[in-house]
């Protein structure tokens, strides 16, 4: 005898609308159907209306957890398509605001995975830290979420050897919080007993049904698009962090790792700042088509792009991460408790605004 | 710039596809590109940190087959150019039937660049009715 | 098996005390660099349109004849500097919030 319950939109622990209409039998999950556009802006079409350079800003809104990786993106497919190169140093400081989002990114889904499981503490603990990360980049940028320090053909800023210092002592701030937390996270019995074998995802189905970014690496499949080396992760190289043991306790162990594979990053980076210009002049309308990926903290985006010789842009397509995590997340719901829906949905670290623009 | 793998036809399109899965490839997303005469429809596939696309011309009115049996990732993407350019997919396992992610009284097949359908047509709708206020 | 490995941090947070700010009795110095607000120095401004065209959200409205006059929407405002960047007298500023008029 089955029941329908719906799962959202409206729930404590979703940090966006998202429905997910449950078939549930005596507690255990039978099938689970995504109901999504709630937050529909139809973003492709308004780019398409707009001059491509101030596409630039508009495409930075379509998240507000990975916006400087959008416009990265964006940027380095414009740059392909027209041919522009980029200097040195705007490489290295686009790596250390790379890196600075994807600690706040790791940081925010950790906390509001605490949440999903009733530990409001340590939820509260895990933002606290993460605003030291936002000070760096309020600092250096003069924006909190929103940088808008991405441009076609470098960066619009820099970061002097004052901002460079200040960064490094929240750095250290965080590094030096995350190892009282972190225990709690991975050691503690009663949070293992949520985390351990809940929401287990084999290797052989992840990577049939799309799956990207932690929720694949969780797995035990070795993938992440940092390993080509755009921008300057080929000169500082990279060892992507991978668990093997596929339920959201791996996914968890995931993120912690690339948080302090983060914190060495941009320590790297800084260190090894060259000097150069910040952007690059460059004339003339984009055309041509042209299919770009990188790495977000969800996992990998794509961007495609095409244009027809106007200052406007034929068609923008992106692709997000949670846009193809969503199809693995259906799998991996089938068979657990209720109560551990919400885990399961949080330890893929959705962000619906990206699925929908 | 992007290149073509291959290109396709609606007669050969799921046999290449089911083609490609067994050997490693993993599925990234459907792209479709209104051009003023039909559709482009690519796919585009993954193996080894190289992205391969394959291209399918789509004239107006016509019907796409759905690649949900070979590859299950599709089906989120087959239903988003359902709704967004009005494209009709058959064979999907979970249809929604142009409504997921637009509401009962947005606009049909938005993204959609045929005269009087999407978006153009609300534009002329609202003017007119401006006009006459 | 580790139980209570929060005790510590709950130690810590009950003597040191809360981490907020008494805030507005105390105010954080702002940043330098912060974007807060727009502002501009009309008698540099020559009502060329150049910021006009640059916006993004079309926040600001330039006026030629018969008259001229500078217009600008603040809620529509996105803060990203392109006004600032493209104008040919350097009349326009992005200035913290807590600046005074």
């Amino acid at each position: 005898m089955s029941m329908l319950i719906p799962f959202g939109p409206q729930h404590p622990v979703l940090p966006e609308p998202l429905q997910l209409r449950l078939e549930i039998n005596d507690e255990k999950v039978i099938s689970a159907m995504p109901v999504i556009g709630y937050v529909h802006r139809g973003l492709e079409k308004l780019a398409e209306q707009k001059d491509f350079q101030q596409d630039t800003y508009l495409i930075e809104r379509v998240c507000g957890i990975c916006s400087f990786i959008h416009s990265l993106t964006y940027c380095m497919g414009i740059e392909e398509m027209m041919n522009i190169p980029v200097p040195p140093r705007a490489n290295y400081l686009r790596v250390v605001w790379s890196e600075l989002h994807r600690m706040h990114s790791h940081l925010l889904a950790l906390g509001l995975l605490a949440d999903a499981f009733g530990f409001e503490n340590l939820f509260m603990q895990l933002w606290q830290t993460r605003e030291h990360v936002m000070d760096a980049m309020e600092a250096t940028t003069g924006g909190r979420v929103m940088l808008g320090s991405c441009c076609i053909g470098g960066v619009r800023k820099d970061i002097d050897p004052g901002q460079a210092k200040f960064v490094l002592e929240q750095v250290a701030k965080v590094e030096k919080e995350l190892k009282e937390l972190v225990p709690v996270l991975l050691d503690d019995y009663g949070v293992k007993q949520r985390l351990v074998g809940v929401g287990v995802l084999d290797p052989q189905a992840a990577y049939s049904r799309g799956a990207v970014g932690p929720t694949l690496r969780g797995s035990g499949v070795r993938r992440d698009h940092r390993m080509t080396g755009y921008c300057a992760y080929g000169e500082l190289g990279f060892e992507p962090v991978v668990r093997k043991e596929c339920d959201c306790y791996a996914r968890t162990d995931v993120r912690v790792g690339e948080l302090y594979q983060s914190i060495d990053l941009v320590r790297r980076a800084l260190a090894k700042l060259p000097d150069s210009e910040l952007k690059t002049p460059f004339k003339g309308n984009p055309s041509g088509e042209v299919a770009v990926r990188a790495e977000q903290p969800r996992g990998e985006v794509l961007y495609y792009l095409r244009g027809n010789g106007t200052d406007k842009l034929d068609r923008l397509r992106v692709r997000t991460p949670t846009f193809a995590n969503i199809a693995p997340l259906l799998g991996m719901l089938v068979g657990c408790n209720l109560a551990d829906v919400a885990v399961i949905i949080l330890s893929i670290d959705p962000c619906i605004s990206c699925t929908e623009r | 710039m992007m290149e073509i793998q291959e290109e396709l036809t609606l007669e050969n399109q799921l046999e290449k596809i089911a083609s490609l899965m067994p050997r490693g490839y993993r599925f990234v997303t459907m792209t479709v590109v209104d051009d003023g005469q039909g559709f482009d429809i690519f796919y585009h596939f993954d193996l080894k940190y190289k992205l391969e696309t394959l291209r399918l011309k789509l004239p107006y009115g016509a019907s796409l087959p759905s690649i949900s049996k070979a590859c299950f990732a599709a089906l989120i993407a087959e239903n988003e150019i359902q709704d967004l350019f009005g494209i009709t997919v058959t064979g999907l396992d979970i249809d929604y039937r142009m409504h997921m992610l637009l509401a009962e009284d947005a606009p049909v097949a938005p993204f959609c660049r045929v005269p009087g359908v999407g978006v153009s047509a609300l534009k002329a709708e609202t003017k007119s009715e401006g006009g006459a206020l | 098996m580790k139980l209570f490995t929060i005790f510590g941090n709950i130690v810590r947070n009950t003597i040191r005390g809360p981490v907020t700010r008494n805030y507005p009795a105390q105010v954080r110095d702002p940043f330098p660099g912060e974007r807060g607000r727009l502002t501009i120095e009309s008698d540099k401004c020559i009502y060329c349109g150049i910021c006009a065209k640059k916006c993004p959200s079309n926040a600001i409205e330039v006026v030629r004849q018969p008259e001229k006059s500078w217009r600008f929407e603040r809620f529509r405002c996105i803060l990203c500097g392109s006004c600032v960047e493209s104008c040919p007298k350097k009349c326009l500023h992005l200035v913290s919030r807590l600046e005074k008029e």
